[in-house]
């Protein structure tokens, strides 16, 4: 009688042991390990030690900076388009709302491909023959210094993920009684009133959510720079991030120890910051008074 | 009773549903008699040549019959694959293309690579041995090269002749200098390219020179005297318009190939496993190109050996023996080093059959460049072929010579030639 719940549920537990908390476990082991194919040592702190290095420091800045822009560019952005979505011809708006969703489905792979290559150096690539009708010289767009290169990340982020966060902002937008708008509208508050004092503190769980995968996102990210760069090591590291430097050392060099060591201080990282994000903002507590 | 067999049956397909869809996979059974060899590679060029070697040795072996199945993967995801499943100790091929700038990855730990000793010995002294030496660890020899991969320079005769300048007479680097200047004033274009984002501009000229980036034991020597002075060379160049950055930053780039399509520059040194590059992606260059041995230092030689792919039998290969006769047939018999260069285009690592007739026979490389006697200009160079030291730095430092030190010295140069090399080797030892 009671076996059924356990079984139902079973391919979910089995999926995390097998496929989320085992590798952790063992990623946590390996970080302690020199991992050589068919030879496995323990060597203590060594990898972490290995950390204090320049291209870590320039991947963490990379994968911090990178974070921070997405994320004050991704909320406002999607939250303003969200609400104007909101309020416009519903038939337009499920328009706008579909073409501003369609590029998160397109893979990152081909997206960073075509940005690729509508940048190419020659000066008959499509952003250079642009560029020239303006009477500007060709140029190396991706061999840029680390300002153009952060500039070229974020547009391809900003592309591909404002959609998806007009989605989030949009359901929350739906759970925000309209009495409180008609309430503000008899009190005779204005459009911008409204917004600031009814729409922006009620998304609050929404933006805290947004902010919350950003993060994540943020210091995940890996495939954008990887195929703008065409899987080669991008000019002065400009485009390398924790993940892509985890990548270098584990997958180029074969120091599997080494990049797991760099896995865990990501997890502890990006662990950290999501908890402090929700305790800034009394997640918890509220979750505890419901 | 019901409900516990509903939810054991339940179970059971789960589990099925799980474990099944691998299983069918490998359910492929070779035919009585015939031993199935998997094999991966990142090129289809050498997988389209394995296949022919297959359909040979299947020929001549008709007790020993093979069903070849290859593989074309993307060549990081290949190298990724195998380094994981060689770590796991399962779902690696039987035999495997290795790129040379990740064979020393594999040469770490307890080798997971078969030695190929027994197999090269008796014609050990038909190779070009540097060429052995690249792939080997302790005295074994783990991986079969490709070519010699033997560096020259291609000259874009249209070009020269408009500027008045004879490739033939250009023998040192000075020489090159000179007609370099030449052909700026007189036609306007650069006379050669360089990589920003690669090596193939930089390590041929410090090879030459029997300088490296790692020494004999694996050493870091990135920053000394020879390479400092041979990076200054190129800066000089690019600042005096002899040479501009490779357009896309390196010689494999898409814009790259469009713009020495359209005799872009007056000459390039690549080794001659760049051959194809031209026939396959710049046609229009045909009848345009000469090739020539590189210009030479005050000290020494006219070449050195540069890339290379290494074939290794893996230790999890199913009939051990079968896959290293078939990788040495393939790969070290006559027939398969005249067909490495008829169709491929490499300059075959036994220099036994540098002098077959076969080698002369029209093909379309001969047919694309404007030699008489392309393998008549190797003999010449057989001896100036210098190696390059293959050890387990050298990925990590070929990953920074490509994200800093070319791009810092050349493209932006925020840092002088000694600067970059010798932080990028201070971060490697």
């Amino acid at each position: 009688m009671r076996v059924a719940p356990y079984v139902f549920i079973l391919p979910f537990i089995l999926s995390f042991l097998i496929f989320y908390l085992y590798p952790i476990l063992s990623t946590f082991v390996m970080s302690f390990q020199q991992v050589y194919p068919g030879q496995v040592e323990f060597i203590g702190w060594t990898n972490y030690g290995k950390l204090n290095n320049p291209e870590f420091k320039v991947a963490l800045q990379n994968s911090a900076r990178y974070t921070v822009y997405t994320i004050a560019l991704l909320i406002p952005i999607p939250l303003l388009l969200a609400v104007l979505l909101n309020i416009g011809n519903r038939k337009l708006n499920s328009l706008y709302r579909s073409i501003l969703y369609v590029p998160s489905l397109v893979s990152i792979v081909v997206a960073g491909t075509i940005m690729r290559l509508l940048l190419a150096s020659s000066s008959k690539s499509i952003v250079n023959t642009i560029a020239a009708v303006f009477g500007a010289e060709p140029r190396q767009w991706l061999l840029g210094g680390p300002t153009q290169a952060m500039l070229l990340l974020l547009i391809l982020a900003l592309w591909r993920w404002v959609g998806v966060n007009i989605i989030y902002f949009l359901s929350g937008l739906q759970n925000i009684p309209e009495e409180l708008y008609e309430a503000a509208d008899i009190d005779g508050a204005s459009g911008l009133q409204k917004l600031w004092r009814i729409t922006i503190p009620l998304l609050k769980r929404t933006t805290i959510f947004v902010t919350t995968i950003s993060i994540f996102g943020g210091f995940a990210m890996f495939e954008e720079s990887f195929i703008l760069w065409a899987g080669k090591p991008s000019p002065n590291n400009v485009g390398l991030t924790i993940v892509g430097h985890l990548y270098n050392k584990g997958f180029q060099e074969g120091e599997m120890g080494m990049a797991s060591a760099i896995g865990i201080v990501l997890l502890i990282i990006v662990f950290t910051l999501s908890v402090s994000l929700l305790k800034i903002f009394s997640f918890f507590a509220e979750e505890g008074k419901r | 009773m019901k409900r516990i067999i509903l939810v054991t049956i339940l179970l059971v397909s789960l589990v099925g549903l799980v474990f099944g869809a691998g299983a069918a996979e490998s359910a492929k059974p070779a035919a009585a008699g015939v031993s199935d060899v998997s094999f991966w590679t990142f090129q289809d060029l050498h997988l389209a040549f394995y296949e022919k070697m297959a359909k040979l040795w299947n020929e001549q072996n008709p007790d020993r019959q093979i069903n070849f199945v290859g593989e074309v993967l993307p060549y990081e995801d290949m190298h990724t694959k195998l380094l994981v499943s060689l770590q796991a100790g399962t779902g690696a091929p039987d035999i495997v293309d290795i790129e040379i700038a990740k064979y020393p990855n594999f040469l770490k730990g307890n080798i997971q690579l078969a030695p190929l000793n027994d197999v090269i010995d008796p014609v050990r002294e038909k190779f070009v041995t540097s060429r052995l030496d690249i792939y080997s660890k302790d005295g074994k020899n783990y991986g079969l090269p490709f070519h010699v991969g033997a560096m020259v320079i291609y000259y874009n005769m249209e070009i020269l002749k408009a500027a008045g300048v004879d490739p033939y007479k250009i023998k040192t680097w000075d020489d090159y200098m000179v007609a370099g200047k030449q052909v700026k004033e007189k036609t306007g274009k650069p006379m050669t390219t360089l990589e920003v984002t690669e090596q193939w501009s930089f390590w041929p000229l410090i090879a030459q020179q029997g300088s490296d980036f790692l020494d004999k034991d694996g050493n870091v020597i990135l920053d000394n005297d020879t390479n400092v002075k041979t990076l200054q060379m190129l800066k000089d160049m690019l600042n005096s318009g002899i040479a501009i950055a490779a357009p896309g930053g390196f010689h494999h780039a898409e814009e790259y190939y469009g713009f020495m399509n359209d005799s872009g520059a007056a000459s390039l040194w690549m080794p001659m496993w760049y051959m194809n590059r031209f026939t396959d992606y710049m046609p229009d260059l045909k009848g345009k190109m000469l090739i020539l041995p590189m210009p030479k230092f005050s000290t020494g030689t006219r070449s050195a050996g540069m890339g290379g792919t290494g074939t290794s039998v893996t230790l999890q290969a199913r009939d051990l023996k079968l896959a290293k006769d078939f990788l040495m047939f393939a790969k070290g018999s006559k027939e398969g080093n005249l067909l490495i260069w008829t169709d491929l285009g490499f300059d075959p690592p036994r220099w036994d059959v540098w002098d077959d007739p076969t080698m002369n026979q029209p093909n379309k490389f001969t047919d694309f460049y404007l030699n008489e006697d392309i393998f008549g200009m190797l003999l010449e160079i057989k001896d100036e072929i210098l190696g390059v030291n293959i050890k387990e730095k050298l990925p990590a430092v070929i990953d920074r010579v490509k994200s800093s030190v070319m791009i810092q010295a050349l493209q932006q140069q925020n840092r002088t030639p000694a600067q970059a090399l010798k932080e990028a080797a201070d971060l490697s030892r």
